[in-house]
């Protein structure tokens, strides 16, 4: 079948000035490579050194673009004309985009990678490309530990970890990269060594340090993407707006109880996380992991969600999730997704951006003390302190409002268990006429606790016990457990 | 030998100052004639079309607008005799990027933006075997040539 190939003038000088040659073929590839058989001059300008078509040559088959269809396996008919034309790229050298850069793999590599390179999708290239890539994880914990294990076995050639926490024995039912004989051992020097043991090949850039406003833009110029495992909104923000100043994807994650979320927020190709969520809860409204609890797998499951992604960025996938949210409930076990858009009136990422550099994030939060004394200040007292008052016999009753279950786990001597959602009902059985020390896990629910209680107009003195029960423990009992 | 006029060299010098600090780009529409030489007659500008962070190092025509580019030019009886884009904060000097990513025979001019100011304004012409950009002299004007 007779197909009508129209050469571009500037290939001309390859087809003996001839605009046009007329091949026979059954599909666009099979024309390309009449075509070229008959004219190998004008190959190398169509095909690369691996027989693939050069990216910005498009082939148009009566004015349809055959990537749009079957790319080379397009059928083509008798009188179907077809077009070769260029898209132009160019511009100024960027190491990371120029494939010839890309580092080679050892042999040890080759074997260890085998499950990668079999695969189209990531192949000799991709892996190179993992290779390249760096990946700056921000925390080690629930979420960390998962993404920096699958990070690290997948060759991502520099991986950075931020991280000031010590291991606790409380971190151990979820954080899976520490072990046992890691408790008291700085996150990041455990998480160094178990990743090493996984992964030899790779560099590992530990930062032991809280990120911060001040270290923030230097810290992701750094590196290519960022990965999101923190545990709290201001932190949040800051790695959110850092990413969009720096022009970085964040590649986010977050769990409570048994409901996860992840997504992929990149300014440049869609919404950011302000877009989602323009502005922070109020404080003490959403309680954290160490108030609420989270079933040990989840951040397993999504801190897994949040390395795939990590890797399909880096391997240049179509389908990500830029603009999608995703929602996955353990309890149920169900996943949802969201579509997100990227909002024009976002202060950070739209089009007449308020926040040009990164702020502080504990007062955008409003978890910074206001200077002035409030007329109804919350009142608290240290575990210490009210352990002095106790033993000194002074006139102070102690309010847990914890649930049952909690109290179960581990309690103050002498206290009387109201759950912090009936304590207006049960204001009765609270005496006003001595003074009232509520607990509660941290501090957060028993300051709600006794903001109920005023505002339902109850006439004693209420004095928080700040810390909870877990700074009775650090500070007074060590004998009552920790949770 | 690539003819572009003083207008010209203007609007592409003028295109890339405004779209300082990102990467401009455009067609250039004229003839090809003998032994090499080509006549730019106008300046076809075109929206750089990736994405704003990565505009500041690429630039990129899409196929459809370099086919609505060849119609306009051959509706005036033209032809895309080649391409310019701007470096901004770089010499005008073609990249390895810019060579696995170009046709022989086609000029490939580079404007370097300094700061937001036209610096340099060169036109390159890739060699038949793929490995390199030559530089190819620009003159002012066919007809001061002809004259």
């Amino acid at each position: 079948m007779a197909i009508i190939i129209s050469i571009p003038t500037a290939l001309r000088q390859f087809t003996a000035g001839n605009s046009q040659i007329e091949v026979e073929a059954a599909t666009a590839g099979e024309a390309l490579q009449h075509l070229t058989s008959q004219h190998a001059g004008l190959r190398p300008h169509l095909f690369d050194d691996r027989n693939e078509l050069r990216s910005f040559v498009n082939v148009y088959v009566n004015d349809d673009d055959v990537r749009h269809q079957s790319g080379q396996q397009t059928p083509v008919k008798d009188g179907d004309t077809m077009m070769i034309v260029p898209s132009i790229a160019g511009g100024v050298a960027s190491e990371a985009e120029v494939e010839t850069t890309l580092p080679s793999l050892s042999n040890e590599e080759i074997a260890r990678y085998s499950r990668h390179l079999i695969m189209p999708e990531v192949g000799m290239a991709g892996q190179q490309k993992l290779k390249a890539a760096s990946v700056l994880m921000i925390g080690t914990g629930g979420l960390g530990a998962p993404v920096g294990m699958y990070l690290a076995a997948a060759g991502i050639g520099r991986l950075g970890i931020v991280d000031f926490d010590v291991v606790e024995a409380s971190n151990l039912q979820r954080q899976i990269i520490h072990g046992t004989a890691d408790i008291g051992r700085p996150k990041i020097a455990s998480a160094r060594d178990r990743l090493r043991d996984i992964n030899p090949h790779i560099e590992i850039e530990t930062h032991e340090t809280r990120l911060t406003s001040q270290n923030a833009l230097p810290l992701f110029s750094n590196y290519d993407l960022v990965v999101d495992g923190t545990d709290n909104f201001p932190t949040r923000y800051l790695v959110n707006d850092a990413c969009v100043l720096t022009g970085k994807p964040n590649v986010y994650g977050s769990i409570f109880r048994f409901e996860g979320h992840a997504s992929v927020f990149w300014a440049t190709k869609g919404a950011c996380y302000r877009c989602l969520y323009p502005e922070p809860p109020p404080p003490g409204l959403v309680p954290s992991c160490a108030e609420g609890g989270v079933l040990g797998v989840l951040p397993g499951i999504v801190g897994a969600i949040q390395a795939a992604e990590t890797i399909k960025l880096v391997l240049g996938a179509k389908d990500t999730l830029i603009n999608r949210l995703l929602v996955f409930d353990a309890w149920q076990m169900k996943f949802r997704d969201f579509k997100l858009r990227k909002d024009p009136n976002c202060p950070v990422c739209g089009e007449n951006p308020t926040v040009k550099e990164l702020i502080d994030y504990e007062e955008f939060c409003g978890l910074r003390a206001q200077p002035q004394a409030e007329p109804d200040a919350l009142e608290e007292v240290t575990a210490t302190e009210l352990k002095r008052r106790l033993d000194d016999g002074q006139n102070v009753q102690v309010i847990d409002v914890r649930e049952p279950f909690e109290y179960e786990i581990a309690r103050i001597p002498e206290t009387k268990l109201i759950p912090l959602n009936q304590v207006v009902a049960r204001m009765n059985e609270i005496d006003p006429s001595r003074d009232t020390v509520v607990h509660c896990k941290a501090g957060v629910r028993s300051a709600k606790a006794i903001a109920s209680l005023k505002r339902a107009g109850f006439p004693g003195k209420l004095i928080n016990l700040k810390g909870g029960i877990t700074a009775w423990s650090d500070e007074v009992d060590p004998s009552v457990a920790k949770y | 030998m690539l003819y572009l006029e003083d207008n010209q060299r203007r609007e592409i010098v003028a295109h890339g100052e405004r779209d300082y600090p990102y990467e401009c780009c455009g067609l250039l529409l004229g003839s090809f004639e003998s032994e090499g030489v080509k006549i730019a007659r106008e300046v076809y500008p075109i929206s750089n079309a990736r994405e704003e962070a990565a505009k500041r190092n690429r630039f990129l025509i899409r196929p459809e607008e370099f086919s609505r580019g060849e119609r306009q030019a051959e509706a005036r009886g033209l032809q895309v005799v080649g391409f310019y884009h701007s470096h901004p904060n770089h010499p005008a000097v073609p990249s390895q990027y810019d060579l696995e990513h170009a046709w022989p025979v086609y000029s490939y001019i580079v404007v370097s933006v300094q700061a937001g100011v036209a610096a340099e304004l060169r036109s390159w012409e890739m060699e038949l075997d793929r490995t390199r950009f030559v530089e190819e002299e620009i003159s002012v004007s066919f007809q001061a040539a002809q004259a």
